[in-house]
């Protein structure tokens, strides 16, 4: 199964997605086709509607496609049983969705070590201190104890992302991430975004927000299920820098 | 995942949401402790009865004249009259465990007086016979030994003999025929209603034994005796007993069959069988229908719960939780709340038995049947419910899980 040759971290193949409601058919996605290297930060972006939510349920393998191919890693998911894509999801791609995601009345420390849990192969020996290590790295080593009620949108965020490192995927997957926050704290989290992608994890995120998918390195852009623009950016920004913007703004 | 991480887990997600914790288990606890306290109830009521029965008259044993043996030919039970009052003496005189005894003189005929005529039962039997019959009187009095050794002839009246002669009028001190010999009324016996056979009990007359065998039949025989053992325990004793004094007073031979037939308790043994029989039915089915409503109760809370959990069933799926994954944490989560919840209601049930017991005239025993039988049931009705919902969530899509509204 596994190609040697192929660096792809993501290879799809006239992949496609129909829903069903009722007696309609609705396509969600027509026919695309994408790569994705190795240390890659991709944005999509589209309206809503346009089919990238769809797409990353597909990549995220969370949703089954009607029809093509997927290759995660090499690794032709088609072919897989329900315990393996579960054993994909679990080793292979953290998901940071919009809404969080978090268990309720469950402490950061506990929803972080949740993937481990479900870990058959038992990479990670100590799965407290690994938990712990992911969440300084978020920077959220003095919130552990505190449970997703008592954090803001951003913190929750951040044990989301920290959960989605915490078994050291190649593929970070993240909906919408700052969907629900407001504009000085999603600066914050593409910042740990790049910081991450500098560390080498490769990250695939969907905004609708020109702006913020500015921070990534290349822009797919979807419109009614298929890829009408694909390209890398020459603008970048960086977090870091507009977060001293910020506070200049506030301070003024 | 480890089953120790198992327990974990299941314990922390039931502390998490106690409300619902404590309702799914309060359904289990109260569904244990009502069918055990319901059959606890009924087996103390049961007992009451059979108590209530005993002490009618269940010590009771009967003597009847043997079978006569003519050419070769047996012949029923009282075929040869062959009991007079020395019988009745001898045994009284003789017997250690008996309280009472009294002969019954049977006969019948047609009974003229008051407005009508009617045909009945007349029975002449000792004044302690209210006594041994466990019966008593509605008005009037009893015969005394003065009417039996003098041979007086008085009568008392079963319910339907009174009702029928004298509908309208009080039945005392009137005057009747039997066998066109006048008898005065001294008294009317309770009602007593159906035997176990459905003969009607109160379509009687009794009288003193020692006139219904001088002025009604003009003989010596008496049809059988009448006795009432000390206390049921030495029933079999008294039988035992009754039998050698027989013996003895007919001078029978070592070899020799006995010709008489001493019989106890049997038509009052059925009676309370039959009684008892009814009443479990009755409580089985009232047990019964309880559990099915507990049951049902369980189902709700175990299904709204479950599915109110799809979301989380999905988080888990998305982070790499496989379907047995969801479906064993759930299962271990239902048996340790329908274990503790049913425990919990083995205890309530015995504490409610203590109070019914100490404190109020109602008796009631724990039968452990019951509580296997409902623990059990209260147990597989929760894990079921809990199992598959859950079993259904944990096989959709993660992302259809999620989305779960």
């Amino acid at each position: 199964m596994e190609n040697p040759s192929d660096k792809n971290i993501i290879k799809i193949v006239e992949l496609s997605k129909t829903y069903r409601v009722g007696d309609l058919e609705v396509p969600a996605l027509k026919t695309i086709d994408l790569k994705i290297d190795e240390g890659e930060f991709v944005a999509i972006m589209g309206a809503s509607g346009s089919g990238k939510s769809t797409l990353m349920n597909l990549l995220g393998c969370l949703d089954t496609p009607t029809s093509g191919e997927y290759y995660l890693d090499g690794i032709n998911t088609n072919k897989l049983t329900r315990n393996e894509y579960a054993a994909i999801r679990n080793q292979k791609i953290g998901f940071v969705f919009q809404g969080y995601n978090l268990l309720a009345r469950t402490s950061a420390l506990e929803n972080v070590e949740l993937p481990l849990m479900y870990d058959r192969a038992h990479r990670i020996n100590n799965p407290a201190e690994k938990a712990l290590e992911v969440l300084r790295r978020v920077g959220l080593e003095d919130r552990i104890h505190h449970e997703p009620g008592q954090l803001s949108g951003g913190q929750q965020q951040r044990v989301a992302i920290a959960r989605s490192l915490v078994n050291e995927p190649s593929l970070i997957l993240a909906d919408e991430p700052t969907g629900n926050l407001d504009s000085k704290m999603s600066v914050e989290i593409f910042g740990l975004f790049q910081k991450l992608n500098d560390e080498g994890i490769t990250i695939v995120l969907v905004t609708h927000e020109r702006d913020f998918a500015k921070f990534a390195k290349r822009i797919v852009e979807l419109k009614d299920g298929k890829i009408i623009k694909d390209h890398f950016i020459k603008d970048r920004l960086f977090a870091r820098e507009e977060l001293i913007k910020i506070k200049e703004e506030e301070l003024a | 995942m480890e089953a120790k991480n198992l327990l974990r887990v299941a314990l922390k997600s039931i502390l998490k949401s106690r409300m619902r914790s404590l309702l799914t288990a309060l359904g289990i606890i109260i569904g244990v402790a009502a069918v055990i306290v319901m059959v606890a109830i009924g087996n103390g009521a049961q007992k009451k009865v059979e108590d209530q029965i005993a002490s009618l008259g269940s010590n009771l044993i009967v003597v009847f004249p043997g079978s006569s043996n003519s050419g070769g030919v047996r012949m029923g039970a009282g075929s040869i009259n062959r009991f007079t009052m020395k019988d009745v003496e001898q045994i009284k005189e003789n017997a250690t465990l008996l309280k009472c005894i009294t002969p019954i003189v049977s006969t019948g005929g047609q009974v003229i007086g008051g407005t009508g005529n009617w045909n009945t039962r007349v029975e002449g039997v000792a004044t302690n016979y209210l006594e041994i019959s466990n019966w008593s009187l509605a008005s009037g009095e009893f015969f005394t030994e003065k009417d039996v050794i003098s041979r007086t002839k008085v009568a008392v009246l079963g319910k339907t003999v009174a009702d029928q002669l004298f509908p309208n009028d009080d039945p005392i001190g009137q005057q009747i025929r039997i066998k066109n010999v006048p008898f005065r009324v001294i008294g009317v016996l309770a009602s007593k209603g159906q035997n176990v056979m459905g003969a009607d009990n109160d379509d009687i007359i009794i009288a003193p034994a020692t006139t219904v065998l001088d002025r009604l039949l003009g003989g010596r025989y008496i049809s059988f005796i009448m006795a009432s053992a000390n206390s049921l325990s030495q029933i079999d004793q008294a039988q035992a007993e009754i039998e050698t004094i027989m013996r003895k007073a007919h001078n029978l031979n070592a070899g020799e069959e006995n010709d008489f037939t001493v019989r106890n308790q049997a038509e009052i043994t059925q009676a309370a069988t039959e009684t008892s029989q009814v009443l479990t039915i009755l409580l089985a089915s009232v047990a019964g229908v309880s559990l099915i409503v507990g049951g049902i109760g369980i189902m709700n809370i175990m299904l709204v719960s479950v599915t109110e959990r799809t979301r989380e069933i999905g988080i888990r799926l998305s982070v790499g939780a496989r379907t047995s994954d969801i479906m064993i944490q759930f299962l271990t989560e239902s048996i340790v709340l329908s274990v503790t919840g049913g425990l919990i209601g083995v205890l309530l049930a015995f504490g409610i038995t203590f109070i019914l017991n100490e404190y109020t005239s109602q008796a009631a025993y724990i039968n452990p049947q019951i509580i296997f039988i409902a623990v059990s049931f209260a147990g597989i009705i929760g894990i079921f419910f809990g199992f598959y919902p859950a079993r259904k969530a944990a096989n959709l899509n993660p992302i259809d899980a999620l989305r779960y509204e």
